[in-house]
């Protein structure tokens, strides 16, 4: 063995990579602000979209709560290539010896705790605003928005890629990617509002059943193709 | 003084005879369908845009498949002539799409009385449109012709698998929309007359379908003849 350290494996690499997209992320914030901001502005403003007399609080909530995880979630994904778009960071990233599935990963990794971080605050500013128990199916909606959010950030992540280095990208982005989330929010927000009103999750096996295939097909193809997006 | 100028590209517009004939047949399929095609007993003359409508959807939907298929294909052969074929295949695709969600509203209008539902099939149709028509943006910002093919390669074929969820998750929902005459597994529910006239539809969009993506595809030969002209001069 020479004093070359060898190559990381594929996760042991997509871990470095998520680490220092988190590590950015962490120091400057911005991102996460804009999008934590963006959320709890439009739960806010879609409260008054509505007559709270004729629609009660507890069947809006779960339309809000997943378009505005959308729309957040795209914000933040549009970013992570945006960040190597600066002084050939993403060449120097190519040109890193490891597999070029593990940068798909590291940068999805990186974009599920993004996305999961906004979550984490929105959720419980919904319960406030909308005046919604959550406390008894905490659990199960912990569970839906991770499974929700793999399959918003494999098909988020790829196409963000894709986009970064065209003109039009943050247009572009949600154009592409919408699509997509249709299999991803129509179970997503069917399963909150069965939750809402204080069903077990098991009633909604059929919704989850769909993420569950969305998120694996996914995953894996996006992560697959990942490398035809890069130029080299 | 001359200067060395490139070639001018023998071109001239002639007559697009396949393009003539797909407009003769259609103007065949309309003629046949409004006069020597008895009016539907329950529907009555509303029933006649079924000959407009499931034509369109036909051809959308062959449109999209085989500009996923030559997307698929691309990334083994880098054949610039399959590239060419999906671009043209799916903005054709788009036309014809657009055709069914104008002409399905019209129809259901009379007989369901609401301009939309948010059926199966409905659903599909329009997040099918919304997805090629974001492939097309997508053609038009990249203008690097191999990362091109390469991008809009990935989107069809994730959007091949797409398909299957959207339509399971719509399923979940209702659906309104009638089961295939056509295509119905215990045979054609339809008498005969209408059935012909159907076929003869159904003839003429694949031909003008076929005429138009020729036709477009003859486009974007051009314009990679010049981009590569242009490349040259420089």
């Amino acid at each position: 063995m020479s004093g070359v350290r060898a190559a990381p494996g594929i996760l042991a690499a997509a871990w470095v990579i998520a680490r220092k997209d988190l590590a950015i992320e962490f120091r400057t914030r911005s991102a996460f602000l804009s999008a934590l901001v963006l959320s709890l502005l439009s739960i806010v403003i879609f409260f008054f979209a509505w007559d709270p007399t004729a629609i009660g609080a507890a069947d809006l909530a779960p339309g809000v709560l997943w378009v505005t995880f959308t729309f957040s979630g795209l914000l933040g994904m549009h970013r992570s290539f945006g960040v190597e778009s600066h002084d050939g960071a993403m060449d120097a990233l190519l040109t890193a010896p490891v597999p070029r599935q593990s940068i798909f990963l590291g940068k999805a990794l990186a974009n599920l705790i993004f996305v999961l971080g906004v979550q984490a605050v929105a959720l419980p500013a919904v319960a406030l605003f909308y005046n919604l128990p959550i406390g008894p199916a905490l659990g199960a909606l912990a569970l839906l928005m991770l499974l929700a959010s793999i399959g918003l950030v494999a098909v988020g992540t790829l196409f963000a890629g894709m986009t970064a280095n065209t003109r039009l990208a943050e247009l572009l982005l949600p154009v592409l990617a919408m699509p997509f989330f249709v299999p991803i929010v129509m179970p997503a927000a069917k399963t909150t509002a069965l939750l809402l009103a204080g069903r077990p999750i098991g009633d909604a096996f059929a919704w989850l059943r769909i993420l569950l295939a969305f998120d694996l097909v996914f995953a894996y193809v996006c992560m697959l193709v990942f490398p035809l997006t890069l130029d080299d | 003084m001359t200067s060395p100028s490139p070639a001018p590209v023998a071109h001239r517009p002639g007559v697009d005879w396949l393009l003539f004939a797909a407009g003769g047949a259609m103007a065949a399929a309309v003629v046949r369908a409004i006069w020597f095609t008895p009016p539907e007993r329950l529907q009555g003359y509303a029933q006649k845009i079924f000959y407009l409508h499931v034509p369109s959807a036909w051809v959308g939907f062959l449109a999209f498949a085989l500009t996923a298929l030559c997307g698929g294909f691309w990334l083994f052969l880098k054949d610039p002539r399959l590239d060419r074929f999906a671009e043209s295949s799916a903005e054709v695709g788009v036309i014809f799409t657009t055709g069914v969600l104008v002409s399905g509203p019209l129809w259901g209008k009379p007989i369901w009385g609401a301009w939309w539902v948010w059926d199966a099939r409905l659903t599909l149709t329009l997040f099918l449109w919304f997805l090629y028509l974001g492939y097309l943006v997508l053609r038009g910002v990249v203008p690097e012709r191999e990362q091109r093919a390469r991008y809009s390669a990935v989107v069809g074929i994730l959007g091949a698998l797409l398909i299957p969820f959207i339509h399971l998750s719509v399923y979940l929902f209702n659906t309104q929309h009638p089961m295939p005459v056509v295509a119905n597994p215990s045979g054609i529910q339809m008498p005969p007359v209408m059935v012909k006239t159907f076929f003869l539809a159904l003839g003429a969009f694949t031909l003008l379908y076929v005429a138009l993506v020729r036709s477009r595809y003859a486009l974007a030969v051009e314009r990679d003849t010049l981009d590569d002209d242009l490349a040259t001069d420089r």
